[in-house]
């Protein structure tokens, strides 16, 4: 659960591409060579040893990421390193579709081989909450900070992600991010009004947090339970987890390219979710 | 005389690892009934059903009455050593390493004379003894005749001691400590005076305070391995591999789900990944190094131990997909044991029945408790067996078994008893 590196901006020849190409691509590429973008990884490494959600144990569970080597430059394919791999459709960082959960099973659409390409692609409002997740693991998001920060930063965009910065994904110990005892999970996420609030009267596009769901650790226990899943899915909205490096996003005016994998009828799947970051 | 195993000198770097030398290991297959019960733990000899003689060697035909009808039946060993020798030469290499060795011939009570090595707590011949069948490091029966009475075990013989693989002063690494049964076994080995005890700990983020409570013990080390999970395995084995003298490896995925009960194959793929991959990522990583220090001075590596099931043998419905994937294991097993036979280390595969632990609350006493399991362990590592069917369920299961299989298959798919 390493942070990933600084990014640092593209030192590529950006004018020759813009000549040679389409216009779309030196439009992109100038962009980015101009150095007036920053594109900042949002990612987790897949890794063996990064947690997946912790279900009782007689319930079906999540498999974690795994690894099995199937050549690498040797007798099995002398020339040649590959590996097969396997992992949960909700593993590392990962995108939640609406059909993950039984609210969203009847929306269309609502699975990752058919969710809409445009969505792809969405700004993103980023609601700092690393203090009080700080002070308190089981800390909530509530209306009345989403408020705050509207005061501050303008009204949240529709199909606008809402990412909550909590930097629990600088715990790099699993057993400290995980933050498990014999009561559960205790993680920090929205309250079931702060969802309500974002689905009913923002209509975002999606939720995202630094930890191992979009609810608090303990949302087993709210009314409803899971609140963020219930509601956001019951409305066709989206879910991101495990993401990384929300410290360097900006409040506003950050855009996200989120792409999950097109499995057929797939819940979700981990992807390589990225930032573009306007400079200065 | 006899001697309890002493802490071993450290090893002396400059020196070469010794290679390891194997007793001569070819047998007939009549030969081979010997090793069959001794890997249980018995001495049994063929009898004669015509005449009523006891055979020794093992026979095709009766050596009294030429009768063909010779069946294998279990003996006490009582016996008088009539008379020893000291061999003093070998050509054999094993032997050679070893002179000099202690042999006689007993007269046993049940009326054959055999040949067998002689415990050093046997008095000058003639006198009393017993004759047990234990394996030696090629893995074939061989005799030992031990004192009449009292409980001598093969290592207070420092020449029998390696017909052991009793794990006092030894490095052991436990694969899962997790489990009540993971934890029971360091315990066990603990007391049993093991040097070192590595436990393997997967998810430490779901804390167990069984696991915890390990840690404080001097002689035990908490170590990172998933045996889901290649990376893990192969790192440990770079890390400790190479000191390792006992694996025991108690990882174990059971769930209580019949073809009918689960839908879906997750859970079963989940057991066959811990119980059959799981053993063959940990054989595939650690087996090479245990097999290069055989013959590492008097702490060499010498065993390997499965807690298999005793639902190895033949399926119990109810727990159906666990029986398959514990059946594959104990398939896969036989293949480690015959891979590791050439460097003498041991094998030792556990059936226990039910285990009184979560997975098997459903099921009606009898039950082994996780401590009873884990004494079978160490038993079975002092002792000088391969097979080991701890607890009155596996007992029966296997006596029923090896009366008739099918029958055996109807009754456990008739709910079991």
């Amino acid at each position: 659960m390493k942070a990933t590196k600084k990014s640092q901006p593209k030192r590529s020849t950006g004018k020759l591409a813009a000549k040679r190409n389409g216009d779309l691509r030196a439009i992109l590429s100038s962009v980015v060579a101009s150095g007036s973008v920053w594109l900042i990884d949002l990612t987790q490494t897949l890794s063996p040893n990064f947690p997946t959600i912790v279900l009782p144990p007689e319930m079906g569970q999540a498999r974690p990421f795994r690894m099995e080597e199937v050549s690498r430059y040797d007798d099995r394919g002398p020339g040649w390193y590959w590996n097969n791999v396997s992992f949960g459709e909700h593993t590392g960082t990962h995108f939640d579709a609406p059909i993950h959960w039984i609210s969203g099973r009847d929306r269309p659409n609502n699975s990752v081989d058919t969710l809409p390409v445009e969505h792809f692609i969405a700004p993103a409002c980023v609601v700092d909450c690393s203090s009080e997740a700080k002070a308190d693991a089981d800390f909530l998001l509530t209306v009345e900070h989403l408020k705050a920060w509207e005061k501050r930063h303008g009204r949240f965009p529709v199909d606008a992600w809402v990412l909550m910065r909590t930097d629990w994904s600088k715990r790099t110990d699993p057993v400290a991010y995980q933050n498990l005892d014999d009561t559960g999970q205790h993680t920090p996420g929205p309250d079931p009004d702060c969802v309500r609030f974002l689905v009913r009267e923002r209509d975002v596009l999606g939720f995202g947090t630094e930890t191992i769901g979009t609810d608090a650790g303990q949302a087993a226990h709210f009314k409803p339970p899971y609140p963020c899943h219930y509601y956001m899915h019951g409305a066709g909205k989206y879910g991101l987890q495990c993401l990384c490096n929300l410290d360097r996003l900006p409040a506003t005016g950050a855009l996200i390219v989120a792409a999950p994998l097109k499995i057929l009828e797939g819940s979700g799947s981990p992807l390589r979710v990225f930032a573009l970051v306007p400079k200065g | 005389m006899t001697q309890p195993a002493k802490r071993p000198k450290r090893k002396n770097p400059i020196l070469r690892t010794r290679q390891p030398t194997l007793p001569p290991s070819v047998r007939s297959r009549v030969a081979l009934g010997l090793t069959a019960a001794a890997a249980r733990g018995r001495l049994a000899l063929q009898v004669c059903l015509d005449c009523g003689a006891v055979q020794y060697p093992p026979q095709d035909a009766c050596r009294a009455c030429l009768s063909h009808r010779l069946v294998w039946r279990t003996q006490d060993g009582r016996g008088e050593l009539l008379t020893e020798t000291v061999l003093r030469n070998a050509q054999e290499l094993y032997f050679r390493e070893r002179l000099p060795w202690r042999v006689g011939i007993v007269r046993l009570d049940a009326g054959a004379n055999a040949v067998a090595y002689i415990h050093a707590g046997v008095s000058a011949a003639p006198c009393r003894v017993r004759v047990e069948a234990a394996l030696d490091r090629a893995g074939q029966a061989a005799l030992v005749a031990v004192p009449e009475y009292g409980r001598p075990t093969l290592s207070d013989d420092p020449k029998l001691r390696e017909m052991s693989c009793d794990p006092r002063m030894r490095k052991v690494l436990v694969t899962d400590g997790k489990s009540a049964l993971g934890q029971a076994v360091a315990r066990a080995l603990a007391a049993a005076g093991a040097d070192l005890i590595w436990i393997g700990e997967a998810e430490p983020w779901k804390k167990d305070l069984g696991l915890e409570a390990l840690r404080k013990l001097p002689q035990t080390a908490i170590v990172s391995l998933d045996v889901t999970d290649g990376r893990s395995v192969r790192e440990l084995a770079g890390e400790i591999g190479g000191k390792i003298d006992i694996v025991v490896n108690t990882a174990d995925f059971h769930r209580t789900f019949s073809i009918a009960s689960r839908r879906g194959v997750e859970t079963a793929q989940q057991e066959m990944d811990v119980n059959y991959f799981g053993l063959l990522r940990l054989a595939q990583e650690f087996a090479p190094a245990l097999s290069g220090r055989a013959a590492d001075g008097a702490s060499s590596a010498i065993a390997w131990v499965n807690v298999l099931s005793i639902f190895a043998l033949s399926n119990y419905p109810a727990h159906g997909t666990y029986s398959a994937s514990k059946a594959a294991a104990f398939s896969l097993s036989q293949a480690l044991r015959a891979e590791l036979r050439p460097s003498g280390i041991r094998v030792i595969n556990l059936f226990p029945g039910p285990i009184d632990d979560e997975w098997d609350q459903l099921e009606r006493p009898p039950k082994l408790s996780p401590a009873a399991v884990a004494t079978a362990v160490v038993e079975a590592l002092k002792g000088s067996v391969e097979d080991v069917y701890p607890g009155d369920v596996a007992q029966d299961w296997l006596a029923r078994h090896l009366d008739n299989p099918k029958a055996l298959e109807r009754e456990l798919g008739q709910g079991g008893q």
